[in-house]
């Protein structure tokens, strides 16, 4: 299969939904013409092809961007608007959590709001906590909200045409560090459903559960441990919301022991509702206690000796696995 | 100001309306106070029916609305069925929206009025989506989002308008001052006197009008509707109006001066529009009473289908959560 980055991936995705449906519009800031002049970022020749009709550079302004998505998402267009970093989502937060999240249920199931937003993420850029800071676990409280969380090209293309098409609001996280990975990637209109977790290496003594770049990680951690006949299950969650609870139950009932990797603390982060729900549902099965592989309990540090100091990382995952075999 | 009159005809029904919405709003003070009658708190626009009238009056059946937590001038003037929104503000499983959103974020996608908010500053970030819709699919359609003077205050009210005058959306901002946000008087909580003359600030043309007078509010909004509809960008009207009831039927009003108060009551946009009617020769005193009594008429027949109605399963509350419900979550 050919290769693409993930940023093209993501403009290929863009493109083909565009194309078939005139509804699609894109919006945001410098989703037109942006700083960056670089092939590689999702937007980049979108505004060249599709026109200034349907490509709408805005101002920095993440409120009315959200908005725009929601009224003209309820008027039946299908927008793609993009909050430059996941911090900044708390500025759009309100037409996101009070308003694409529950008007559908407000309304009695009269009105629909099939919006997605792309937000940029990521650490690893030393930008700081206000540029890095994962907000998945905040928007995946949210019912109504659907969350998708992709860690390569081909399920960045294919979730975020799924998302597109989705008849509910559903936010895409984009790490900014899979922008320039690449990796094979579909050609043309082939679609990741939401909800259908990926598992990337089988394994049967401990179940890693991850989603986004600390998927690799995960993955390095179990080439390692292999060598010394340790073998672990990673599984990639794609979405958070769906979450396919059934691939990560099967697993940790086969397994035994549930490890969870995010970059996002740990307290009150996704890795919790995992523990949560494998202690509810699977509890007889363990023969271990759950650990949760997560950034540290501070705001995502900049210094560099510092930020590869809160990531997970393949050896603090290698560290979790050797504390419950 | 006004240099045309509306037909004599709009008139009478606007006033008409206004006496079916005041009464409606009467109806719904009686049952706030009675016990258990009705969930959740009401938050009346008695004295505002001026401004629901007349914006709406001005607008086409294809225009949408967005409104706000005090909403049921904007729903009825439109044309809302008032006896699902009666249900709906009860609670019933025939509310309009199945009992889901009560009185507070009534949306009735019937009438075009399509997305309503209690979080106040929420409506023009969503208009400015709705009348992006109406530019890109080259309808004639605008969109009319009403909000309160508290709500200038919020900074998605200022983002909205920018973006909206950035674009030239065919998007008519209905700021309704009626002097109170909460507590806190105009003086307390706005920095100008003038909303109105935010809209230089934005380049678009604003407007202040007496909001307590339906044919002003009709004749301008009609003109600031077909600036928008020609595709020459938003627009911002001041309806300046006053809140009569306190922000809802729980405030003590213990804040407000009962001289200014009593000044206002003798402003009432029913008293007083009728009184004009009337010695203009439009409407008789016996006109008056019979839209009184038909208005009381239908609004019996709205509590009656409303207290008749069932109230939804318990169950029903994980119902429309989501279009494609995470399976998951059902």
């Amino acid at each position: 299969m050919r290769e693409l980055h993930t940023g093209q991936a993501i403009q290929e995705a863009l493109a083909i939904a565009m194309d078939q449906d005139e509804r699609v519009f894109l919006a945001g800031e410098g989703v037109g013409t942006s700083i960056h002049d670089n092939p590689l970022m999702p937007t980049y020749g979108l505004l060249d092809r599709f026109g200034k009709k349907r490509v709408k550079d805005t101002p920095v302004s993440e409120a009315a961007i959200a908005g725009l998505a929601v009224g003209a998402s309820n008027m039946g267009l299908l927008p793609v608007v993009e909050i430059m970093f996941f911090p900044f989502i708390t500025l759009a937060s309100d037409m996101l959590v009070n308003h694409a999240a529950k008007l559908h249920y407000l309304s009695g199931g009269k009105s629909t709001f099939p919006l997605t937003v792309r937000v940029k993420a990521g650490l690893g850029f030393q930008a700081g906590c206000q540029h890095s800071h994962n907000l998945e676990a905040w928007m995946a409280h949210v019912p109504g909200l659907k969350i998708v969380f992709p860690s390569n090209p081909a399920d960045a293309k294919g979730l975020l045409l799924t998302s597109i098409f989705d008849p509910d609001p559903v936010i895409v996280v984009e790490e900014m560090g899979l922008y320039w990975a690449s990796g094979p990637t579909p050609e043309g209109d082939v679609r990741v459903p939401l909800g259908s977790a990926n598992v990337l290496k089988p394994g049967g003594d401990v179940t890693v559960v991850a989603y986004g770049t600390p998927v690799y990680a995960a993955l390095q951690a179990a080439g390692a441990l292999e060598e010394e006949g340790i073998s672990l299950e990673v599984i990639d969650l794609r979405s958070l919301v769906p979450l396919d609870k059934e691939t990560v139950l099967e697993s940790v009932r086969r397994t035994g022991r549930l490890i969870t990797v995010h970059d996002a603390n740990r307290f009150c982060g996704f890795g919790a509702e995992l523990a949560a729900m494998v202690a509810e549902e699977a509890f007889h099965s363990l023969k271990a206690p759950v650990r949760r592989v997560a950034g540290l309990e501070a705001p995502v540090p900049m210094a560099p000796v510092q930020e590869s100091f809160y990531k997970p990382s393949a050896e603090k995952v290698m560290e979790a696995v050797r504390s419950i075999l | 100001m006004i240099t045309r009159k509306p037909k004599g005809n709009v008139r009478r029904a606007m006033l008409s309306d206004m006496i079916f919405i005041r009464a409606f709003e009467d109806r719904l003070a009686e049952l706030a106070a009675q016990k258990d009658a009705l969930p959740g708190m009401q938050i009346l626009a008695t004295g505002q029916e001026a401004v629901a009238v007349g914006v709406i009056g001005s607008l086409n059946p294809d225009d949408v609305i967005i409104s706000n937590h005090r909403s049921h001038g904007h729903l009825l003037a439109r044309g809302a069925d008032p006896n699902t929104l009666m249900a709906e503000i009860m609670g019933r499983a025939t509310g309009v929206n199945r009992g889901k959103s009560g009185t507070l974020h009534l949306i009735v996608p019937e009438v075009n009025a399509l997305m309503t908010s209690t979080v106040v500053g929420a409506g023009p970030p969503m208009a400015l989506g709705a009348a992006f819709a109406q530019q890109y699919k080259e309808e004639e359609a605008i969109t009319v989002v009403f909000f309160g003077d508290g709500a200038a205050a919020e900074g998605s009210v200022h983002e909205a308008m920018n973006l909206a005058a950035i674009w030239k959306l065919p998007l008519l901002f209905v700021c309704e001052n009626n002097c109170w946000a909460g507590a806190q008087s105009l003086a307390e909580h706005c920095a100008i006197g003038v909303i109105a003359s935010r809209g230089s600030a934005y380049n678009m043309p604003g407007e202040l009008v007496d909001g307590n007078n339906p044919d002003e509010v009709l004749e301008t909004a009609t003109r600031l509707a077909a600036h928008c509809r020609a595709g020459r960008g938003p627009a911002l009207m001041e309806a300046f109006t006053y809140r009569l009831r306190g922000h809802g039927e729980h405030d003590h009003q213990h804040y407000v001066d009962p001289e200014e108060l009593a000044l206002w009551k003798g402003k009432d946009p029913l008293t007083t529009y009728g009184t004009k009617l009337t010695e203009e020769g439009l409407v008789t005193l016996q006109d008056i009473q019979s839209m009184e009594m038909e208005a009381a008429r239908r609004v019996e027949e709205a509590v009656a289908f409303g207290q008749s109605s069932p109230f939804p399963k318990p169950e029903e509350a994980l119902e429309h959560v989501w279009v494609n419900s995470p399976r998951d979550r059902q």
